[in-house]
């Protein structure tokens, strides 16, 4: 059911490592002395090592080999994770990411530069000198008669698990020089023997100077169910078989520990004292926790699955439907039943679809810090709310957007530090990234404390393009849609971050094919604030059904803020002048029928839906509201990309299609109607 | 989309518009439905002023009749919609169109298959693969994806949203 090329499993999984190695480093910069930061870290490198030499990424192996060896440093307090270190580990990671996807476009000469970059900072770090990082391990030389003894023991099923205990014996002679004997008490009679099952412990006495952490990073993968205990080799303790074939001192032990639960089946030593130091007990392996809590699922079975639930939901209605008309009370029952089971299918669905935006989030704090640092300006990024969830196919989208406009943000809103200083304000340029709900949309607003847009330039540059005539009066919000038009650039220079003029154009684009929409507002010497308004979810919503004519069409439920009547001497009075009076405000309204060319005469009781978009209200004169309707949104076909006011199709319980309106739409619509009206007035 | 050489063999469903017989390559056919209640589109153009429901998806439901400038006259019980499927530009696009009548899937012989005659012609020469002969009977084949290609020429002939705005203000 699930992928099942292992290669592609490490592939998932380092990239998930690789995210998080890169949040670590970024984090570390501005916390060098975080301990648990450097621990995240070293643990990302060491199991993107380990699986990327158990699935034969060996290239991979090796360059993190190097950089794990440096963390190791770091966290033994050998070097501190300085400037310098962090921006090569960076850039490593990216390489590393390259070497793991596209091996064929990796160049072994960046990787050769970055390990010498990588030795360089060690050895300016204040590293002795002997452990330079490019040096294997093994080269480290062992102090003679200090050293650990080791004693494990796997579960029965470890070897049809997939664990080789030989390599693990490797393992431990790459730290230093080892002497291993098995232990075969527990090896039962041939005739009870099971060729499967794992009977042998082993004793293992390593003369190296590496902590017991090191040691038990060795047994990273298969912490959770062995037996392992750690002794420190005393001075006298002569390594010799003899000596390792006697029973451990019995004097109990500092760093001893038990980790797991020793299965009834796993030859189980003498029970080994509680562990007496609580740092080495907290390190739980890490990857257990995060394994149990999720389920890796490909994106298209998920998008298979919200079809089934729509196409469930349509034929829930037409159930519904016709249960309404039935007298068979039973057939009643059940109809409701399934009316509210399909209804939490629905909510459960488009939850795992949810993600939340922080994920996003994270990856354009590299972005800020690779651009402030090539431009030479100084830009804080400050995130909130990435909490907010949001269709998982609407993130991934909405990251080519969202870099784009911090590419725009730093490059041109952002000044330099000296210009900053000039203008009072701090060298260090803040941008906020934030998102939040408002009602059916998520807002995603990203601010500078830049410059602001030059209004003067823009325009100047518009009208040369012909694209606003020289003597128009246009708001800024007016203005600053010229900036969407393919290929609109004020930028004196181009540089390889902007300029070019491609770009916006294609940010509105994809804005719009989400369904969102995309505003820009600016205060000269203050800032640039662009806000994206997107849907919550491009599958299903709940809709309000109302009869125009003779068609139906489906409005957004959570765009509705109310239902009021159209009297009939309102309706004669406000002929040309379509203003309501909704409790003091004035909100104008739209007739469907016209905008449709109804052809059958109204209702004698027109209904007005009052709709809202952001901040803006409008009417909309419907002759009948029919009532509420799950409604499973269908996107309309290449061949009516020319109508905007409708943003999509349903289909109705009794088969029929039913056209979604595009509230954003028709309140831009009516918004205009109402400027030209106020204008003329 | 090449023209057919004389020679080649050609696969076509029949159907008449407007007492007009046309024909298409049966291979664009997915099946062949019953008249089913059609959603108008507001404000579309009318050669796919509509959509209909086939089997759960919404399709835009296309009427050859104003692209040819012939009458529309009200269905009767011949009146059938023909569910193609073509490419819009990489796109496999489904769309149904309103036959007055379907009457075969048959096989043009090479004889009967001539290149589109330059005059004589009232449709777009580009719409026509070619003509086929039946029976002493003319038969218009014609070329589906360049049919439903976007116009350049006729760009909003029909006033969508612009003649909207006008008539609501």
């Amino acid at each position: 059911m699930t992928t099942t090329d292992p290669g592609e499993i490490f592939q998932q999984e380092a990239q998930d490592l690789l995210a998080l190695l890169e949040t670590t480093l970024l984090d570390l910069e501005h916390t060098p002395g975080d301990g648990a930061l450097i621990d995240t870290a070293f643990r990302a490198l060491h199991t993107i090592k380990g699986s990327g030499s158990m699935f034969g990424f060996e290239a991979v192996a090796k360059f993190t080999h190097h950089v794990e060896t440096a963390f190791d440093m770091v966290r033994q307090g050998k070097l501190a994770p300085n400037h310098g270190l962090i921006a090569v580990a960076l850039e490593s990671r990216d390489h590393m990411r390259l070497l793991i996807e596209q091996p064929e476009f990796a160049d072994p000469r960046t990787g050769e530069a970055l390990l010498a970059r990588l030795r360089e900072v060690v050895e300016t770090g204040g590293a002795p000198a002997e452990t330079a990082v490019a040096a294997p391990s093994e080269a480290v030389a062992p102090e003679a008669g200090i050293g650990w003894r080791i004693r494990f023991s796997l579960p029965r099923d470890a070897l049809v698990n997939g664990t080789n205990p030989l390599l693990l014996l490797d393992e431990l002679r790459d730290l230093g020089e080892a002497r291993v004997v098995a232990q075969i008490d527990d090896v039962p009679p041939l005739a009870e023997i099971e060729p499967t099952a794992c009977h042998v412990g082993w004793l293992v006495e390593l003369v190296t100077d590496v902590p017991a952490a090191a040691i038990e990073d060795v047994f990273l993968f298969v912490r959770d169910e062995m037996t392992l205990e750690i002794t420190p080799l005393g001075a006298d303790d002569a390594p010799a078989a003899e000596a390792v074939e006697a029973v451990p001192a019995a004097a109990p032990v500092t760093v001893a520990e038990t980790v797991g639960r020793p299965t009834a089946a796993a030859p189980t030593p003498a029970p080994a004292p509680k562990p007496a130091d609580p740092a080495v007990e907290k390190r739980e392996a890490p990857g257990s926790k995060l394994a149990a809590a999720s389920v890796r699922v490909p994106a298209e079975r998920l998008d298979e699955l919200m079809e089934r639930v729509g196409e469930l939901v349509i034929t829930q209605s037409r159930l519904s439907q016709i249960a309404a008309t039935s007298l068979d009370q039973q057939v009643k029952a059940v109809s409701e039943e399934i009316e509210r089971l399909v209804l939490e299918l629905r909510g459960t669905t488009m939850g795992i679809r949810m993600v939340p935006i922080g994920s996003l989030f994270g990856r354009f704090r590299r972005v800020v810090h690779d651009l402030s640092r090539d431009l030479g300006k100084e830009v804080e990024l400050v995130t909130s709310g990435e909490e907010t969830e949001l269709d998982k196919t609407m993130i991934e989208q909405l990251n080519d957007p969202l870099v784009h406009m911090i590419r725009n943000a730093i490059d041109h809103g952002i000044e330099s530090p000296e210009a900053r200083r000039a203008a009072g304000k701090p060298e260090k340029g803040r941008m906020l990234l934030s998102a939040t709900h408002a009602g059916t949309e998520v807002l995603v607003t990203l601010e500078d404390d830049g410059a602001g847009l030059d209004r003067d330039r823009i325009r100047a540059r518009a009208i040369e393009r012909g694209l606003i005539a020289a003597d128009a009066v246009l708001a800024d919000a007016d203005l600053f849609q010229v900036l969407f038009q393919p290929g609109f650039s004020t930028a004196k220079t181009v540089t390889s971050l902007s300029g070019r003029g491609v770009g916006m154009d294609v940010v509105k684009r994809t804005i719009d094919g989400l369904r969102g929409r995309i505003d820009i507002s600016s205060t000269p010497g203050q800032g640039t604030r662009v806000s994206l308004r997107l849907p919550l979810t491009l599958a299903i919503i709940d809709g309000l059904l109302v009869r125009v004519g003779q068609g139906r069409y489906v409005l957004p439920l959570a765009a509705v803020e109310e239902c009021v009547e159209l009297s009939s001497e309102e309706d004669a009075r406000s002929r040309g002048l379509s203003f309501l009076n909704l409790r003091g405000d004035l909100v104008p309204f739209l007739r469907l029928r016209e905008l449709f060319h109804a052809k059958v005469p109204a209702d004698h009781y027109q209904k007005i839906v009052v709709v809202s978009s952001g901040d803006l209200k409008v009417g909309l004169v419907v002759d009948q509201v029919i009532g509420d309707h799950q409604t499973v949104i269908k996107s309309l076909s290449k061949l009516h990309t020319d109508i905007h006011m409708f943003s999509g199709a349903t289909i109705l319980g009794d088969g029929t299609v039913a056209l979604i309106l595009d509230i954003g739409h028709l309140v831009a619509f009516g918004q205009m109607v109402e400027d030209n009206l106020r204008e003329s007035a | 989309m090449s023209r057919p050489n004389v020679g080649d063999a050609l696969e076509v469903l029949t159907l008449s518009l407007d007492d007009n017989l046309f024909a298409f390559e049966a291979t664009h056919v997915r099946e062949i439905l019953d008249l089913v209640p059609i959603t108008e589109v507001p404000t579309s153009n009318p050669f796919v002023g509509g959509l209909i429901n086939v089997r759960g998806k919404v399709v835009p439901l296309a009427d050859l009749r104003h692209k040819f400038g012939m009458r529309c006259r009200a269905p009767t019980v011949d009146t059938r919609i023909v569910v193609v499927e073509v490419d819009l530009d990489g796109d496999q696009t489904t769309i149904g169109l309103i036959a007055d009548k379907v009457h075969e899937v048959s096989r043009m012989s090479a004889t009967s298959l001539e290149d589109t005659p330059k005059i004589g012609m009232i449709w777009r020469q580009e719409y026509i693969r070619c003509i086929a002969k039946q029976d002493e009977t003319f038969v218009v084949v014609l070329d589906l994806p360049t049919v439903f290609a976007p116009d350049p020429r006729a760009k909003r002939d029909h006033g969508p949203d612009g003649a909207v705005g006008r008539n609501a203000a």
